[in-house]
């Protein structure tokens, strides 16, 4: 194809793209070295029948007018990066020289917003990822064997965990978790504890954000593991059935293998997705026990006095790179694969 | 996994029976749950007794002297105006996955064609930003869209919804237009038609089960979305998942969860009609890109 022709077909895409993902990118580098302005500050004096009185009042007009003519704030250099809600750097220094032990410093280091946000976003891409994978492995096993005509049914209920709105999907199990709702109540009845709330402690809300993340998730790698398990080498499996291996062998040294290649997409697809996870946080009110960086954002974005725009891009920066980090892997392998195909 | 069901133990079959059994009632039964609940009042949905209450409708006897009741959705759907919000949904979803679709394949067919080394460029960025999160470029959106006095209205979210769909479009499309030969549209310059005549005549007519595939999954991000639209909309504006959000926030009243409910389920409709109508397609469009790489 020549350069003309490939140019002219991939303009508006191009463009589209670059407008509202390469600039925004751009824009938020940019508003993450500004902060919002300070209140602009004059110093009336205030007299009354007692005597004058020095006082100092925040000058709205002037402030509102400061805003208007530099609306992206002042220049803050990295100061909004280094700061408590950010990387908290005076704030870790001073931790990890006054901290008794190792656990009371990432205790007292997990207290700080971002690290707070960034431990639960970790921990939810790293525990929700294999357990979805492992479910939807041996989902799509168990699925293989049934008749034929059982198998569409089966798809179908599979799929909607995935399918639904990841607000929507979140809510219906925070009411069923509710403890007026189904779930919750029976848990109350089988712990016997009237008071148990899967809200109530940090560990439990972590658990139930896992448990819904591998709800949503696991039927993604269930179909595509299922649509491996139809290209299966028959031949390879027989000669292994011959030679006397019994089912788990025959999974362990047949099936696994050949199913590797997709399971190293699916986990990809899986981190890209869990990394950003952010409505279930909304969906479960869960904001108080954990955070995550997308919702670190939307909560700077969503004040109801003044928006942090400064902090917010920040963090997204900070995002950004954590997201770059875990592709090198990919990148590294599309590169190869690219240069292969050539 | 096994492929003569006389070979396998007894047990086995049944212990795979029981998981299935068990993974389908823990994907599919909070669904029901709550469609069957949308129709009680709260007393029974939240019922402090007993689960029961929700399956019978005790408190809904009572309330309303019938075991089914409408007042979620009458609250939800006049009352809260929940219809404006469903049509703004339709309109933000047909406009994004109409566009996408547009810009999707002239790119992806170009992609496809060409072998120079800035095609693996443009993927790699792709790729890049496929795996972003929405909500990092909404804080890069805010402020320049406050300042040209867009914020707010439907267009804006449409375009950036477009755009943000746009990697994804790409690469799906792209493997999708490499399994159709090169032969076809090479041929068709051959005989003396431009590319772009190539592209329409002979590549339009075999390209549409990958674009009725795209198109799924492009109507199912914008359907889905909330960091965009929760941000980017004004209170009239809103479209379905961002109106259900607020719901949420102001409604602490007696009964008015149930709106929310209501409106949930409502939303959830049109996601079991297109999981039953474009299973297959769902299922093809999840795997090509793991068979293809």
């Amino acid at each position: 194809m020549t350069h003309r022709s490939f140019f002219a077909f991939i303009l508006p895409s191009l463009v589209a793209m670059f407008l509202f993902i390469v600039l925004p990118v751009g824009s938020v580098i940019v508003q993450s070295f500004y902060v919002e302005h300070d209140r602009v500050l004059v110093t009336v004096e205030n007299c009354g029948p007692f005597g004058c009185q020095q006082e100092i009042r925040v000058d709205t007009a002037a402030t509102q007018e400061l805003k208007r003519e530099q609306p992206l704030g002042k220049f803050n250099g990295f100061g909004t990066y280094l700061n408590r809600a950010h990387l908290a750097v005076d704030e870790v220094a001073e931790i990890v020289r006054s901290s008794g032990g190792l656990g009371e410093m990432i205790a007292r280091i997990y207290n700080l917003p971002f690290y707070k946000a960034l431990s639960f976003t970790l921990a939810y891409t790293f525990v929700v990822t294999p357990l979805a994978m492992l479910l939807g492995f041996g989902v799509a096993l168990a699925v293989n064997t049934l008749p034929r005509i059982a198998k569409g049914p089966v798809i179908f209920l599979s799929l909607l965990p995935y399918i639904v709105t990841p607000l929507i999907g979140s809510l219906i199990l925070f009411w069923m978790i509710n403890p007026n709702g189904v779930l919750g109540a029976t848990l109350q009845l089988i712990f016997d504890d009237p008071d148990l709330s899967l809200k109530a402690s940090p560990t439990l809300t972590w658990i139930t954000l896992f448990v819904y993340g591998v709800w949503h998730m696991a039927p993604f790698p269930f179909v595509v593991f299922y649509a491996g398990l139809q290209t299966l080498p028959k031949d390879t499996l027989e000669s292994a059935m011959i030679d006397g291996a019994n089912r788990w062998e025959r999974i362990r040294f047949v099936v696994v293998p050949h199913l590797v290649p997709l399971a190293t997409f699916v986990g990809l697809v899986l981190m890209m997705d869990n990394f950003r996870v952010f409505e279930p946080i909304v969906g479960f009110s869960a904001e108080a026990n954990a955070t995550s960086l997308s919702w670190a954002i939307y909560n700077d974005l969503n004040g109801q006095v003044d928006k942090l725009f400064g902090s917010a891009a920040a963090t997204s920066v900070l995002t950004v790179i954590g997201v770059v980090i875990l592709l090198i892997p990919v990148l590294i392998r599309t590169w190869r694969d690219f240069n292969r195909k050539r | 996994m096994d492929f003569s069901p006389h070979s396998r133990s007894r047990t086995q079959a049944i212990v795979a029976s029981v998981l299935l059994l068990a993974w389908l009632v823990i994907a599919a039964f909070p669904f029901f749950w709550t469609v069957w609940g949308s129709f009680k009042v709260e007393a029974d949905f939240f019922s402090r007794e007993s689960w029961g209450n929700a399956l019978l409708g005790t408190s809904t006897v009572r309330q309303t002297g019938s075991a089914f009741t409408l007042d979620g959705y009458r609250g939800a759907w006049i009352e809260r105006e929940f219809w404006r919000s469903v049509i703004n949904t339709a309109i933000v979803t047909v406009s994004v996955t109409t566009i996408s679709l547009i810009f999707g394949t002239l790119g992806g067919y170009a992609l496809s064609r060409s072998g120079y080394r800035y095609t693996f460029w443009i993927l790699i960025a792709a790729l890049v930003f496929r795996a972003m999160p929405h909500i990092t470029l909404v804080s890069g959106y805010l402020l320049p869209f406050f300042e040209m006095n867009i914020w707010g209205v439907l267009p804006t979210a449409i375009i950036v919804l477009v755009a943000i769909n746009q990697p994804f479009t790409l690469w799906m499309l792209h493997s999708f237009f490499l399994s159709i030969p090169k032969d076809l549209d090479e041929s068709a310059m051959v005989d003396g038609c431009t590319r772009f005549q190539a592209f329409r005549l002979a590549i339009m007519p075999v390209m549409w089960p990958g674009v009725i595939t795209t198109g799924l999954f492009s109507f199912l991000l914008a359907y889905n979305d909330f960091a965009v639209t929760s941000m980017l909309l004004n209170q009239d504006n809103q479209t379905m998942v961002p109106k259900i959000n607020s719901f949420l926030g102001t409604v602490q009243t007696e009964g008015t969860i149930m709106y929310a409910v209501a409106a949930v389920v409502s939303a959830t409709v049109p996601l079991f009609m297109l999981v039953m109508f474009f299973q297959r397609q769902i299922v093809s469009g999840l795997t090509a890109g793991a068979v293809k790489g």
